[in-house]
């Protein structure tokens, strides 16, 4: 499993090969709608070549690079959570009988292609595990979710360079991805050379290599793909000071920021749909028009809803002042009780694709700034 | 995710709104568990809601629940007769502390609906009467025909609980108390720091009765309490219930009052 490797990009349509001749379902990295998006991939013609994304707080733009990388973009609206648990899941299906009871209640057949996920940055490997834990690492995992990404095979890209609200630095889950992942790879792009210095995490890994073209990474290889990580290292566009941050914000839920904050927020819930970690779903029973059969499904729910903390006699979290600090309490702090993580890995989504540009790291600063003073 | 069918055996009317279902799983297999947990119920297609289990934990062989008609889901649970069969997951979530507090005096504190989730801890409680000091019931409800179990108030009485009732509101025919439940805290007189108490209820009328009880001498670590949030899995998963740093399904629904005090003063937690 040792050893650094080099594959030429001449040759990556052959690690595609690989992976489909195994069986794997690859999904990773699209243009799709002005954005880079998560599907089906058959070539590394689907991949974003030569285009990399504008990322500010509430902006998102695509921009062509100077030059033909295939991971030369941070990371997009989707994540590897549409796999994991996706948007709509059936839940079962049951027959109605004429006394209103159910009957025959079967549930759908578990029938997930093995997916190669393509392209995980370091941070949605972390979001995976996080998600994992929460959804498996329970008392009651639902072999439903375990059957999604059994056998899940990891191709990781080492990030070229940090999007604008990157700040996997500071919550510790990037840029580079040290495990987790079954090959990673790093882009080089040189002036006349274009290829990914490629380590092996597993043993499934070192069978794929096996049948791709590579040679061995030498010294300048690694030099190369070395530099590339401390430039994305170095350029993180955001930054989250974590020391004692599941204190500090115990400490303030009745800070005035709250309100402000709330009177931005427009309660729309953009921000846990792109997050890949908020795992919160609601579940609804949808009868056929003959009233003969009724399913159960279950969909992605946002904290941001009235209807999400409602109980027959009212909502528990009526305004958005309430909602937003649930929000962003969970990620940052009350998480790490509840599963023992942090809900949050930097990946920076909820920041660039909230319309009116909010951001977490700002309001956890201007929150401990209050306590401690400026930085 | 996928319920087990439970057929309905018996239906008993407790109040206008409020109905107790007997339940035999058809698998045959008796659903075991604790004083305090809850099951998910649906009927047919209308959703599914927690619910309590309210019958006896050393009879499991039928599985009890009381359940009040204030929606969607609770109305077709209520809607549905003997013969008809509804979907159970569970059970799920923390119990009461039956045994923890052995050899002390134990205060069941009781709102409305909210008697039921506490039904088998007191049947615990007094199938192992010699184990316990003083045992009270303090119950309120909002009338004298909405108070759930009238005959077993009586039967509880007579095997050594004692039972004090209140109302908000009755008519001239009513011998009882009439205010609220905390009332009655003031009126027994009980070995406060040795006294354990269970709560279930609206949150106010428990966020008051503790109160009292503190008031009184009791410890916040001997007050237990059963929480009401949200909730689509009951397994952890969904996210909806939460309550500060825990999960209600999980972590509760009944909780000791001194972990959950700090985080019940924040307003909209
Ligand atoms: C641990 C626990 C134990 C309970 N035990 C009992 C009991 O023994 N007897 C009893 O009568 N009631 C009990 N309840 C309350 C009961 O669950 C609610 O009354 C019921 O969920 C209301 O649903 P509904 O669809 O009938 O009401 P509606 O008002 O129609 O509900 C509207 C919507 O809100 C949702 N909703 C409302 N309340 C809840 C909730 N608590 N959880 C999930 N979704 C909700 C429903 O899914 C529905 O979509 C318990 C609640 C909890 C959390
Ligand atoms: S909270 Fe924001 S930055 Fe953190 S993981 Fe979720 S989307 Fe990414
Ligand atoms: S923080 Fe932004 S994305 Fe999240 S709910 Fe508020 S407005 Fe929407
Ligand atoms: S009810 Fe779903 S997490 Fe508790």
């Amino acid at each position: 499993m040792d050893g650094v490797h080099v594959i030429e990009r001449n040759d990556f349509d052959a690690l595609l090969d690989a992976l489909t001749r195994r069986g794997y379902a690859i999904v990773g990295p699209t243009v799709r709608d002005q954005a880079i998006v998560y599907d089906e991939i058959a070539s590394s013609a689907d991949l974003p070549a030569g285009w990399t994304d504008e990322q500010e707080a509430g902006h998102y733009r695509l921009r062509r690079r100077e030059d033909e990388a295939l991971f030369g973009y941070a990371v997009g609206p989707h994540s590897w959570k549409q796999y994991q648990l996706p948007a709509e899941v059936k839940l079962w299906r049951a027959r109605v009988d004429q006394d209103g009871g159910l009957s025959n209640v079967t549930e759908p057949p578990r029938e997930s292609p093995r997916y190669a996920f393509l392209g995980a940055r370091s941070c949605e490997l972390h979001a995976v595990g996080i998600l994992d834990r929460v959804l498996l690492g329970g008392s009651h995992p639902d072999p439903a979710d375990a059957g999604r990404t059994k056998d899940l095979f990891i191709v990781a890209v080492q990030c070229g360079e940090a999007g604008g609200t990157c700040f996997c630095v500071s919550m510790k889950t990037g840029p580079v991805a040290e495990r987790g992942f079954d090959l990673a790879l790093t882009e080089v792009l040189e002036e006349h050379r274009h290829y990914f210095v490629v380590e092996v995490g597993s043993e499934r890994g070192a069978d794929v290599l096996a049948d791709v073209p590579h040679g061995e990474a030498v010294e300048e290889d690694r030099t190369a793909a070395g530099a590339v990580h401390a430039r994305t290292a170095s350029q993180m566009g955001r930054e989250l000071d974590v020391t004692e941050i599941k204190e500090l914000l115990y400490r303030n839920y009745d800070h005035p920021r709250w309100e402000e904050v709330a009177e931005r927020c427009l309660t729309c819930g953009n921000c846990t749909m792109v997050c890949p970690t908020c795992f919160c779903t609601t579940v609804e029973d949808v009868t056929d028009l003959a009233g003969e059969h009724v399913e159960r499904h279950q969909r992605w729910d946002s904290c941001f809803t009235v209807d999400y903390s409602g109980i027959h006699d009212g909502a528990v979290r009526g305004s958005a002042k309430s909602r937003y600090r649930q929000w962003m309490t969970h990620k940052l702090a009350t998480w790490h009780d509840q599963f023992g993580t942090s809900g949050c890995v930097g990946c920076g989504r909820c920041i660039t694709w909230c319309p009116v540009g909010i951001d977490l790291t700002e309001e956890a600063a201007a929150i401990r700034e209050s306590e401690e003073g400026p930085k | 995710m996928v319920p087990e069918p439970f057929e309905i055996v018996v239906k008993r009317r407790d109040t206008t709104d409020t109905w107790t279902f007997e339940l035999e799983p058809r698998s045959g297999e008796p659903l075991q568990f604790a004083a305090g947990q809850f099951t998910m119920l649906s009927a047919g297609g209308a959703g599914e809601v927690p619910i309590s289990i309210s019958g006896d934990p050393d009879r499991p062989e039928r599985l009890v629940h009381t359940v009040r008609a204030v929606g969607l889901a609770t109305r077709a649970i209520c809607d549905a007769d003997p013969g008809r069969v509804l979907g159970v997951r569970g059970p799920f979530g923390t119990a009461w502390p039956v045994d923890e507090v052995r050899g002390m005096d134990v205060v069941i504190g009781a709102g409305g609906i909210g008697l039921a989730p506490l039904r088998p801890a007191l049947m615990s409680l007094l199938a192992r009467r010699e184990g316990y000091g003083r045992l009270v019931l303090m119950y309120g409800g909002r009338s004298p025909d909405q108070l759930l179990y009238p005959d077993e108030l009586a039967d509880w009485a007579d095997r050594g609980f004692e039972v004090l009732v209140t109302v908000d509101s009755a008519g001239p025919e009513w011998l009882g108390h009439v205010g609220v439940v905390t009332r009655l805290v003031r009126r027994a007189e009980l070995d406060w720091t040795a006294t354990a108490a269970m709560l279930c209820g609206p949150e106010v009328m428990m966020r008051f009765m503790v109160a009292a009880l503190v008031d009184q001498g009791a410890q916040g670590e001997n007050i237990y309490a059963s929480m009401e949030r949200n909730m689509q899995c009951g397994i952890g998963h969904c996210g909806h219930c939460q309550l500060g740093p825990t999960l209600v399904c999980r972590d509760g629904p009944v909780y000791c009052w001194s972990e959950l005090a700090p985080w019940l003063a924040i307003r909209e937690l």
